[in-house]
């Protein structure tokens, strides 16, 4: 536990270091903006809640998580410092834990810093509070997801860019599997338990479930578990490499 | 392995060691081992093995066979156990471009488990030896060569560890840098088991107690580096400076000594020229063809006896099992 503290304010101290942590903040801040108001319609829609900010969440994550995540791994195999990083007294277990909790707590202060969004809805009217704070949460537990995904991938290559795209790629299918497009070209042919296990694997409707102000157990739990499964993923994944 | 190689003292050891990167027998076999106060010097040509081997010490790179223990720990079975007595500097001296040296230093501090003042104590004195002061507070991307690896190097002292394993520790250096690094190792063999690699002989002379030769992946040498010069055919041979037209005689009177095996001439400036008598049975014969020569009345400028050539016993060796 002391070694994943450290670890992860190495890591956080490293996004800070350079103009990378910066660059990331403003643009997440700017494109949730320019989402919600543009095309959420936010004034439009007249009502006093976060709705316009949080559905668009999904897309904002689909590829501005797997661009913090793509270093993760990627930049130390590639620089060499993995080498060093490795061969420390640290599990593999801690290494992999103390680098993703690290961008989850990046994006954790990025998805703080949308605070102002919050005040703006109390000031126009009176929103459901606990709503919005359960979306908050919905959020970055999502964010999560996203993030494990993409910390998986970065630990197959050293090429940032092929971590990147793969990331993007396999969170999509994730964000899109339970939209009737999808849907639609399995339930010709599969059983119905298949497309409704595809349906249960999407990120959209645990999320937008929670979005309601719902936090039921079973979408937490999903959560949670895909993070989980995707770190011990990333765990093999780093252990394999061990092997050459 | 004799009993020897187990006793009290041994801290590091290696046993037949492989590593096979699909079809590439990147080791084949090696062992060895290290005692307290033993600086053994890794030898061998570039793609020998040598970064792989000492990956696998470390615990980055699992081997296909073979085990490496560390003060008697596992590396694969007790890796954690194992890694908190090794100091380690990866080939080119890899360190985080965006921290500075005492950011990463304290970070490496902390891991190993150090807190406080204890850390800060640490710290300074990795500083110290491996004179960092002026540098502490930029970041590491933007030093010298020869700082990027006193960072290494600080970084893989820092714990004071029992057994160091340094990967080219004085590359890209300048001289007084490399002289510095040396007096360094030097200065903490006794207390340690060190294993440097490089591919610089006039190192391994310098502090090498011993040396392993490797190539395709095999130990084909292992020994002082007085014992590896011996194998060389220059050691004992003796070279003389005369005039160029005395040679010949020289050639002929010193023929009838049993112990040489051939001769080598280089004719110089001035009607001079270099004759070397090359010996057969690895014995000192200075003294007697030097006096063969004063009783023949031959001319004789310079005599001198020549050491065994690390260099060329190394090419000699590396090139057999090329």
């Amino acid at each position: 536990m002391r070694n994943i503290a450290f670890i992860l304010k190495r890591e956080l101290g490293g996004y800070f270091a350079t103009p990378v942590a910066y660059v990331f903040l403003v643009i997440f801040l700017v494109l949730a903006g320019v989402f919600t108001f543009y095309l959420g319609n936010f004034f439009e829609r007249g009502q006093a809640d976060l709705q316009a900010f949080f559905s668009f969440h999904p897309w904002l994550y689909l590829f501005l998580i797997p661009a913090i995540s793509m270093r993760l791994w990627s930049e130390e195999r590639r620089s060499g410092t993995i080498e060093l990083f490795l061969t420390l007294p640290i599990s593999i277990g801690e290494a992999v834990v103390g680098k993703f909790l690290a961008a989850w707590a990046f994006i954790a202060i990025a998805l703080a810093l949308t605070f102002p969004m919050w005040i703006t809805v109390n000031v126009l009217g009176n929103p459901d509070n606990g709503i919005i704070a359960a979306s908050y949460i919905g959020s970055l537990l999502m964010a999560g997801g996203y993030l494990a995904i993409g910390a998986c991938v970065s630990a197959i290559t050293k090429s940032q860019v092929i971590a990147f795209v793969v990331a993007a790629a396999v969170c999509f299918v994730f964000t899109v599997s339970g939209t009737t497009m999808v849907l639609a070209f399995f339930a010709g042919w599969a059983p119905q338990a298949v497309v409704d296990a595809i349906a249960g694997f999407s990120f959209m409707s645990h999320f937008s479930a929670i979005s309601r102000g719902v936090i039921d157990l079973r979408d937490l739990v999903y959560f949670v578990s895909l993070i989980a499964a995707f770190l011990f993923a990333n765990a093999a994944l780093v252990e394999l490499k061990k092997a050459g | 392995m004799s009993a020897s190689n187990t006793s009290a003292g041994t801290m590091l050891e290696i046993k037949n060691l492989q590593k096979h990167f699909g079809p590439i027998r990147a080791v084949e076999d090696v062992s060895f081992t290290v005692r307290k106060g033993e600086v053994l010097g890794f030898l061998g040509p570039n793609g020998a093995g040598k970064s792989t081997t000492m990956k696998m010490i470390t615990g980055f790179l699992a081997p296909t066979a073979g085990t490496a223990k560390v003060c008697g720990f596992d590396v694969e079975a007790q890796p954690i156990e194992a890694k908190k007595r090794i100091g380690y500097l990866p080939e080119g001296a890899p360190a985080y471009p965006d921290m500075t040296p005492a950011a990463f230093l304290d970070f490496v501090g902390a891991i190993r488990g150090f807190d406080g003042a204890e850390r800060a104590k640490r710290v300074n004195l990795a500083v110290a030896r491996a004179q960092l002061k002026g540098v502490l507070h930029q970041p590491i991307d933007t030093l010298s060569k020869g700082f990027k690896r006193r960072v290494g190097l600080a970084q893989a002292l820092l714990h004071d560890p029992e057994v160091l394993i340094l990967d080219e520790p004085t590359d890209g250096l300048d001289p007084n840098q490399k002289h510095e690094v040396r007096e360094l190792i030097r200065q903490i063999a006794p207390e340690k088991a060190i294993v440097i690699s490089t591919h610089i002989l006039e190192e391994v002379d310098a502090i090498c107690a011993r040396a392993i030769v490797i190539a395709k992946g095999r130990v084909l040498a292992d020994g002082t580096p007085e014992a590896l010069e011996k194998r060389s055919r220059w050691h004992y041979a003796v070279s003389v400076v005369t005039a160029a037209d005395e040679v010949q005689r020289l050639k002929t009177l010193w023929n009838g000594h049993p112990g040489v095996a051939a001769f080598e001439a280089v004719e110089g400036e001035g009607g001079l020229a270099m004759l070397t008598a090359f010996p057969r049975g690895g014995m000192p014969m200075l003294a007697e063809l030097g006096r063969m020569a004063r009783e023949a009345g031959i001319r004789i400028d310079e005599i001198r006896e020549e050491r065994g050539r690390l260099d060329e016993v190394f090419r000699d060796i590396t090139g057999k099992a090329a």
